[in-house]
C-alpha cells in the first residue's frame, strides 16, 4: 500500500521540476509548461488528500483546477502569441520592458 | 444733525465727483481740456462752498461708523468743521482752483490723454486734501495723509518717460512712507492706550496715558516725512520733477504743510510731552538753517523756491514746537499764498526761457514785467517785509520762538531769516536784472496764466494789509502774548541786510560770489553735496538694504530651498541605485519569490 | 425649516457640473468651452453673492445648513453650512475664479481639459470652505490640490534657475526652475502636508470619543490640554504649508511662477488662504486650548514671513517671483492677525486673506497679460510700458498700493486691524514686523511698478498693446473689489465679525 507520504514526495517533486522549468526556461512557452507541472504537482495534492481523508471536495476543485489551468494556458498562449507578433521572439530575456 | 452739514460736505464731495467722473468716464478724460474744465468748475464750486463756511463760521462736528466692531465701531470717519479747518478749507480750493486754471496754459502743449490724466489726479488730489483738513481723528488724517502722499508721488511722476522724474516721484513716496511708519505706530499705540482715533476724545483722554511722550514722538514722525524735516527732506528738492504747477500746489502750498497742520490740530496733545515740543523746535529751526543754506548755493530756480520751502516749513515746526502753534499755522496760511504765488511765477519764467537754470536767465524784467513784479511781490514777502503777508507771520513765528526761551533756535532762525532775503534777491537779480542772454525772446505768459498769479499777488497784499490792521489776531492767532519791541525792527534789519548783501553780490559785483564761496569753503562744498545727505540715503538703500533682500534671497533660493532639493536629490539618487533590482524580467522575481519561499521553509524547519 | 434651495451644494457642484459638461459635450468647440465656464462659475457667483447678502447676522452660527449621511456606520456625512467667515472666502473664490476664467479666455493648447481641471479644483475649494464635516473636508481639500498638478505640469511655463552654492549638484539632479519640478514639488509639500492634517482629523475622531465627523459635534467635546497642543501644531503644519508658512514656503514661488495665469490666480489668490481659513476654522476653532499655548509660534513664524518674504521679492528679477513672494510676505500678515487672538486681529487676519486673494489675483492676471504681450517674465529687461498699456499699468499700480497697504484699498483695512491686534496681543513686538513688512512692500512693489511701466520705452519690445475684451472683465472687477472693500471695510467686517467673535472668546475663556 502506498501511503500519503509517497504522493506528497511525488507532487512536490513534480513542483519542483515546474519551478526549475519556469526559473532556468528561456522559452515563454516552455515557462508555461512549467506552470503546467506546479499547477499539476497541486492537482497530485488534492486529490492524495481527497483520497486519504475521504472527503470528495478535493476531487471537485480539481476538477475545477483542471478547468480553469486550461483556460489560463489558452490566455497564456495568446499572450505569447500576441508577444510573438509584436517583439518577433518569445524569449524571456529579452522581455524586460518592465525594467526600472 | 446740523443742519449746515452739507455746505462741508459738499466742498468734500465736489472733488470727489470731479475724480470719479474722469476716472470713470474714459473718452472725458481723453479729451483733456474737457476733463480740465469739469475739475475747475467742480474746484470753484468748491472754493465758493469753503469760502461760505468760513464767512458763516461754521463750528460742528460729525462722524460715521467705518469699522464696525463687536463693542461699538473700532474707526469712524466724519468732518469736524472749526476755526482750523474753515482756515485750510479756503486755502486748498483757492490754491487748488488757482493752480488748475493756471494748469491749462501751462500744460498746453500736452496730449489730450495727459493733460486729462493730470486733471484726474488734481481732482483726487483736492479731495484728499480737504479730507484731511476736516479729519476728526488721527485714524482719517491717516488715509487722507497717505492720499495725498500718492497724489503727490503720481503728480511728480507725471512725465513718467523721463528717469529722473520716475526716480523722484519714488523716492518721494519711500522717504515719506518712512515717517508715516513712525505716524501708523504712533497711532496704533495710542488707540490701544485710549480705544480711540477722535481728537476730542483724546484730548479729554490724554492725560491718563503711559508713554506719551515716545507715541507723540512716533507721530511727530510722520510730520517730519510730510513736511520735510531734517532728516527726511531731501524727497522735497527732488520733487521738482513734478511740473511747476504742481510744485506749487502739492509741494510747496498744500501738502507738505499737513504736517504743521496735524501739529497744530493735535497740539493739545502735544503740549503734554514738553520734551517732544523741544525737540520739534530745535529739530525745525536747524531745518530752517540747513535748507537756507543749500538754497543760497543752487542754480535751479525750483530748486531754490523748494529749499525755501523746508526753510519755511522749518519755521512753522519751530513756531508749533515753541508752544505758538497759532503761529505756525499763521505761517502756513500766508506761506501757502505767497510761495504758490513764486513757484506759479517761476512756472512762468520756465514757460517762457525753456529752462530752470537762473544763470541761464537774465534781464527777464523788462521782456515780462507782470511776472517780474508778482515775483518780487513773492520775493518780499516771503523775505518778510512789512507790509506783506510774509513779514506779520514770520514776526509770530520769531515772538514765538522767543517767548518760549529757546534761545538756539531763535538764533537760527534769526540766521534763516537773513538767508532767506540772500537768496531770494540773489535769484531776483540773477534771473530778473542780470544781464539779457542772447538768443531765445522771452514772452509774457498768457493771461490763463498771468490772472492766478495776480490774484494770489493781491491777496498777498491784501492780507499783509489786513494783519497790519486787526493786529495779529484777524488771521486766527489767539492768546498770543505781544512779542517784544525789538523784534519787528530785527526782522526787518535782517531781511534788508539779506536784500543788500544780494545787491551787492549779484548786481553790483561789489563782492564776488566766487571769493566768497572760498572764504566759507567747507561750508559751500558740502551745502553744493546737500550734506551728502542724498548719497547716504542711496548708500543705505543700495547698500544695506537691497543687499540684504539679495542675500535673503540668495538664502532662501540657496539655503532653504536648497536643502530641500538636497533632501530630494537624495530621494532620487536611493531610487536610482535601487532600480537596478528591477530587472523587468518576469524569472528574476519568481527567483526571489522562490528563494523566500525557501528561506522561509528554512527558517521555519530550524525554528521548530 | 428647508430653504427653497441647497443654496451651498449648487455654488459647491456647479463648477464640476460645468467641468463634466465640457468634458463630454464640448469637445473641439473652444468657444463653447468658454461660455460653459463662464456660466457655471457665474452660477456659483450669483449664489455667493446672494447667500453673502442673505445671511442672518442676529442669528449668526452656521447657516444655509444642509445635511445628508453618506457613510453611517463610521458617522461620515455631506453636512454644509456657512458662517460670516466662509461666507467671505466664498464670495473670494467666485471673484477669483470668474475673473479667472475671462483671464485665460485666451488659453489655446488643450482648453478643453485646462478648463476642465480649473473647474473641478474650485469645486474643491468651494466644498473646503462649506464644510462641516471634517472627512469631507479633506476630501474636498485633496480635489483642490490634485489638479494643480495636472495644471502647472502640463500648461506651466519654464524658468530658469542657475544652480550656485553649496547645493548646486542637488539643484542640478532635481532640475530645478522646470515646470515639472514646480508642479511636483507643490503637490509633493501639500500631500505632506495633508498627511498631517489627516492624522490630526483622526486624532480628534478617535479621542472625541464620537459617532461623526461633524465639526459642530467636535466643537461640543472638550479635548485634553495636551492633545490640544500636538493636534493643534499638526493642523498647523498641515495646513499652513498650504499658507506658506516659513521655511515651508519655497514650493509657493516656483508653483506659482510655473502655473499658467489663471492658475496662478487660484492658487495664490484662494488656495493659500485655504489654508490659512483652515487654521483659524479647524485648528484655533476646535482647539481653543491648543492655539492659546501655541500663538507664540504661529505668530513669530508670522512675523519672520513678513519680513523675509518682503526682502525676498525685493531680491527676485522675476516678475512672477516678485508677486509670488510678496504672496508669502502677506499670508504672514494674515497668519499674524490670526495669532494676536484679538478680535480686530482676526479680523483682520480673515480681512486679509480677503484682500490678499483679490490683490494676489490681479497682480498674477496682470503679469499673466504682460507676458502674453511681451515674452518677457524679466524686469529689468522691461521699461516704459506704460505709455503702450495705460489701462495694465493703472491695474497694477491699484494692485501694488494695495498691498503697500494705501487707505482706500483693501489691503490697507486689514493691516491697520491686524496691527491694532498685534498691540493689543501678548507680543507686542510683533507690531513692528508688521509695519516693517508694509514699508518694505512699499520698497519692492513701486520699485517693481517704476521699472516696469515708468521711464522711456524700452526698445527691445513692439506692438505692445493694452489689455483686450474679457480681459478687462477680469481687471475691472478685481479692481472694482479692491477698492469697494478698501472703501466700505463694513460689507466685509459686519458678517466676518459674527464669526470670530464667539471663536474667541472660547479661546480667551475656554
Amino acid at each position: 500500500m502506498i501511503g500519503l507520504s509517497a504522493y506528497l514526495t511525488l507532487a512536490a517533486l513534480v513542483f519542483s521540476i515546474g519551478l526549475f522549468g519556469v526559473l532556468t526556461r528561456r522559452n515563454a512557452v516552455g515557462i508555461l509548461l512549467g506552470i503546467e507541472l506546479m499547477l499539476n504537482a497541486v492537482n497530485i495534492n488534492l486529490v492524495a488528500f481527497a483520497r486519504f481523508s475521504g472527503n470528495v471536495t478535493g476531487l471537485v476543485f480539481t476538477l475545477f483546477t483542471i478547468a480553469i489551468t486550461v483556460a489560463e494556458v489558452a490566455v497564456g498562449l495568446a499572450i505569447v502569441i500576441a508577444i510573438f507578433r509584436v517583439r518577433r521572439t518569445v524569449e524571456a530575456d529579452r522581455l524586460d520592458l518592465l525594467r526600472g | 444733525m446740523a443742519p449746515s452739514i452739507g455746505l462741508p460736505l459738499a466742498v468734500l464731495a465736489l472733488p470727489f465727483i470731479a475724480f470719479v467722473l474722469l476716472a470713470v468716464a474714459a473718452p472725458l478724460r481723453r479729451a483733456g481740456r474737457a476733463a480740465g474744465l469739469v475739475s475747475i468748475l467742480t474746484m470753484a464750486l468748491a472754493f465758493a462752498a469753503a469760502l461760505t463756511v468760513w464767512a458763516r463760521g461754521l463750528v460742528f462736528e460729525a462722524t460715521w461708523t467705518w469699522i464696525p466692531a463687536d463693542g461699538g465701531p473700532i474707526a469712524s470717519v466724519g468732518l469736524m468743521v472749526d476755526s482750523l479747518s474753515q482756515a485750510m478749507l479756503v486755502l486748498v480750493t483757492l490754491v487748488s482752483l488757482l493752480v488748475q486754471i493756471y494748469s491749462l496754459a501751462y500744460l498746453h502743449d500736452e496730449p489730450p490723454a495727459s493733460l486729462g490724466r493730470y486733471y484726474t489726479y488734481q481732482s483726487l488730489f483736492a479731495f484728499s486734501m480737504l479730507g484731511l483738513v476736516l479729519a476728526p481723528g488721527f485714524l482719517q488724517m491717516f488715509i487722507f495723509w497717505e492720499l495725498v502722499g500718492l497724489c503727490s508721488y503720481l503728480l511728480i511722476g507725471y512725465w513718467y518717460e523721463r528717469p529722473a522724474a520716475a526716480r523722484a516721484a519714488v523716492k518721494a513716496f519711500w522717504i515719506t512712507k518712512l515717517g508715516d511708519v513712525g505716524f501708523i505706530i504712533g497711532i496704533v499705540l495710542l488707540w490701544s492706550a485710549t480705544g480711540t482715533f477722535e481728537f476730542t476724545e483724546l484730548f479729554d483722554k490724554a492725560q491718563s496715558v503711559s508713554g506719551l511722550p515716545l507715541i507723540m514722538f512716533l507721530i511727530y514722525l510722520g510730520a517730519v516725512g510730510k513736511s520735510a524735516q531734517f532728516p527726511l527732506h531731501v524727497w522735497l528738492p527732488d520733487a521738482m520733477e513734478g511740473p511747476t504747477p504742481v510744485s506749487a500746489l502739492i509741494h510747496a502750498a498744500t501738502m507738505v504743510t499737513a504736517g504743521v497742520f496735524m501739529v497744530t490740530r493735535a497740539e493739545p496733545l502735544f503740549a503734554l510731552v514738553p520734551e517732544v515740543l523741544t525737540l520739534i523746535a530745535w529739530v525745525g529751526a536747524f531745518t530752517a538753517l540747513l535748507a537756507a543754506t543749500m538754497a543760497c548755493v543752487e542754480g535751479d530756480i525750483k530748486r531754490v523756491l523748494a529749499y525755501s520751502t523746508v526753510s519755511q516749513l522749518g519755521y512753522m515746526m519751530a513756531a508749533a514746537g515753541a508752544g505758538a502753534a497759532q503761529a505756525g499755522f499763521l505761517h502756513l496760511l500766508t506761506h501757502g499764498l505767497f510761495k504758490a504765488l513764486l513757484f506759479l511765477a517761476a512756472g512762468a519764467v520756465i514757460h517762457a526761457v525753456g529752462t530752470n537754470d537762473v544763470f541761464r536767465m537774465g534781464g527777464l524784467f523788462r521782456a515780462m514785467p507782470h511776472t517780474g513784479i508778482v515775483f518780487i511781490v513773492g520775493t518780499l514777502a516771503l523775505a518778510g517785509v512789512p507790509p506783506l503777508a510774509g513779514f506779520f507771520s514770520k514776526e509770530a513765528v520769531l515772538g514765538g520762538v522767543w517767548e518760549a526761551h529757546l534761545t538756539g533756535p531763535f538764533l537760527m532762525l534769526a540766521l534763516t531769516a537773513l538767508l532767506t532775503a540772500f537768496y531770494m534777491f540773489r535769484v531776483v537779480f540773477i534771473a530778473f536784472f542780470g544781464r539779457a542772454h542772447a538768443g531765445g525772446h522771452p514772452h509774457e505768459a498768457p493771461w490763463l496764466m498771468r490772472g492766478p498769479l495776480w490774484i494770489l499777488a493781491l491777496l498777498t497784499v491784501l492780507v499783509g494789509l489786513r494783519l497790519a490792521a486787526g493786529g495779529l489776531a484777524a488771521g486766527g492767532v489767539e492768546g498770543h502774548e505781544e512779542a517784544p519791541g525789538w523784534l519787528a525792527p530785527l526782522s526787518v534789519g535782517l531781511a534788508l541786510a539779506g536784500f543788500l548783501l544780494a545787491w551787492a553780490m549779484y548786481q553790483r559785483g561789489v563782492i564776488e560770489p566766487a571769493r566768497v564761496a572760498t572764504a566759507l569753503g567747507p561750508l559751500d562744498f558740502m551745502a553744493r553735496r546737500r550734506y551728502g545727505l542724498d548719497t547716504l540715503y542711496a548708500g543705505l538703500y543700495r547698500g544695506i538694504m537691497l543687499g540684504f533682500s539679495r542675500l535673503i534671497g540668495w538664502i532662501d533660493r540657496y539655503l532653504v530651498d536648497g536643502l530641500l532639493n538636497v533632501l530630494s536629490a537624495l530621494t532620487l539618487r536611493a531610487g536610482a541605485r535601487l532600480r537596478g533590482i528591477q530587472s523587468g524580467k518576469a524569472q528574476d522575481y519568481v527567483y526571489g519569490v522562490a528563494f523566500g519561499v525557501l528561506l522561509l521553509i528554512v527558517w521555519a524547519q530550524l525554528w521548530r | 425649516m428647508r430653504p427653497l434651495l441647497p443654496e451651498l451644494s449648487i455654488i459647491t457642484w456647479a463648477p464640476f457640473v460645468g467641468a463634466l459638461l465640457i468634458m463630454f459635450t464640448a469637445r473641439h468647440r473652444p468657444r463653447a468651452v468658454r461660455w460653459i465656464a463662464a456660466v457655471t462659475t457665474g452660477i456659483s457667483a450669483v449664489l455667493s453673492i446672494h447667500v453673502y447678502a442673505a445671511y442672518d447676522y442676529e442669528t449668526a452660527g452656521f447657516q444655509f445648513y444642509e445635511k445628508l449621511p453618506l457613510v453611517p456606520p463610521l458617522g461620515i456625512s455631506y453636512e454644509l453650512g456657512a458662517d460670516g467667515i466662509s461666507l467671505l472666502m466664498l464670495l473670494l473664490t467666485s471673484i477669483i475664479i470668474v475673473a479667472g476664467v475671462f483671464a485665460s479666455w485666451t488659453v489655446q493648447v488643450r482648453s478643453q481639459e485646462f478648463y476642465a481641471l480649473l473647474l473641478a479644483l474650485v469645486t474643491g475649494v468651494y466644498g473646503v470652505f462649506v464644510s462641516l464635516d471634517l472627512f469631507v473636508l479633506f476630501l474636498f481639500y485633496e480635489l483642490a490640490v490634485l489638479p494643480m498638478y495636472l495644471l502647472i505640469g502640463i500648461w506651466g511655463s519654464t524658468g530658469e534657475v542657475r544652480p550656485r552654492g553649496v547645493f548646486a549638484w542637488a539643484f542640478r539632479e532635481t532640475g530645478v526652475g522646470t515646470k515639472e519640478y514646480a508642479a511636483m514639488k507643490l503637490t509633493l509639500y501639500l500631500l505632506f502636508g495633508s498627511a498631517f492634517i489627516l492624522v490630526g482629523i483622526f486624532a480628534l475622531y478617535v479621542n472625541a470619543g464620537a459617532t461623526s465627523f461633524s465639526f459642530l459635534d467636535f466643537e461640543a467635546s472638550a479635548f485634553p490640554r495636551g492633545l490640544q497642543r500636538w493636534v493643534f501644531l499638526a493642523f498647523y503644519v498641515g495646513f499652513g504649508i498650504l499658507a506658506g508658512i516659513w521655511p515651508l514656503h519655497t514650493w509657493s514661488p516656483d508653483g506659482h511662477a510655473s502655473a499658467p495665469t489663471a492658475v496662478s490666480m487660484l492658487h495664490a489668490g484662494v488656495l493659500m488662504k485655504l489654508g490659512a481659513y483652515g487654521v483659524v476654522r479647524v485648528g484655533m476653532g476646535l482647539l481653543p486650548e491648543g492655539a492659546a499655548d501655541l500663538a507664540w509660534l504661529v505668530g513669530t513664524i508670522a512675523c519672520v514671513n513678513i519680513v523675509y518674504g518682503a526682502l525676498s521679492s525685493m531680491a527676485q528679477t522675476d516678475l512672477k517671483y516678485v508677486i509670488a513672494y510678496s504672496s508669502v510676505s502677506h499670508m504672514g500678515l494674515v497668519m499674524l492677525g490670526a495669532a494676536t487672538l484679538t478680535e480686530p486681529g482676526l479680523n483682520g487676519s480673515v480681512f486679509q486673506m480677503f484682500a490678499h486673494g483679490v490683490m494676489t489675483g490681479l497682480f498674477f492676471a496682470l503679469v499673466g497679460l504682460v507676458y502674453e504681450k511681451t515674452h518677457s517674465r524679466e524686469i529689468f529687461k522691461m521699461s516704459g510700458f506704460g505709455k503702450a498699456m495705460p489701462g495694465i499699468a493703472t491695474a497694477f499700480t491699484i494692485g501694488g498700493l494695495s498691498s503697500l497697504g494705501l487707505p482706500a484699498t483693501a489691503g490697507f483695512v486689514a493691516e491697520l486691524l491686524t496691527f491694532l491686534g498685534a498691540w493689543r496681543s501678548a507680543h507686542r513686538w510683533w507690531l513692528f514686523a508688521a509695519v516693517a513688512g508694509t514699508f518694505l512692500t512699499a520698497v519692492y512693489v513701486l520699485r517693481v511698478a517704476k521699472q516696469i511701466f515708468w521711464g522711456p520705452p524700452a526698445h527691445a519690445f513692439h506692438h505692445l498693446e493694452d489689455a483686450r475684451g474679457p480681459e478687462w472683465v477680469a481687471l475691472i472687477v478685481l479692481v472694482f473689489v479692491l477698492v469697494l472693500f478698501g472703501m466700505v471695510p463694513g460689507l466685509a467686517i459686519a458678517p466676518v465679525g459674527t464669526a470670530t467673535v464667539p471663536l474667541l472668546s472660547r479661546i480667551v475663556s475656554p
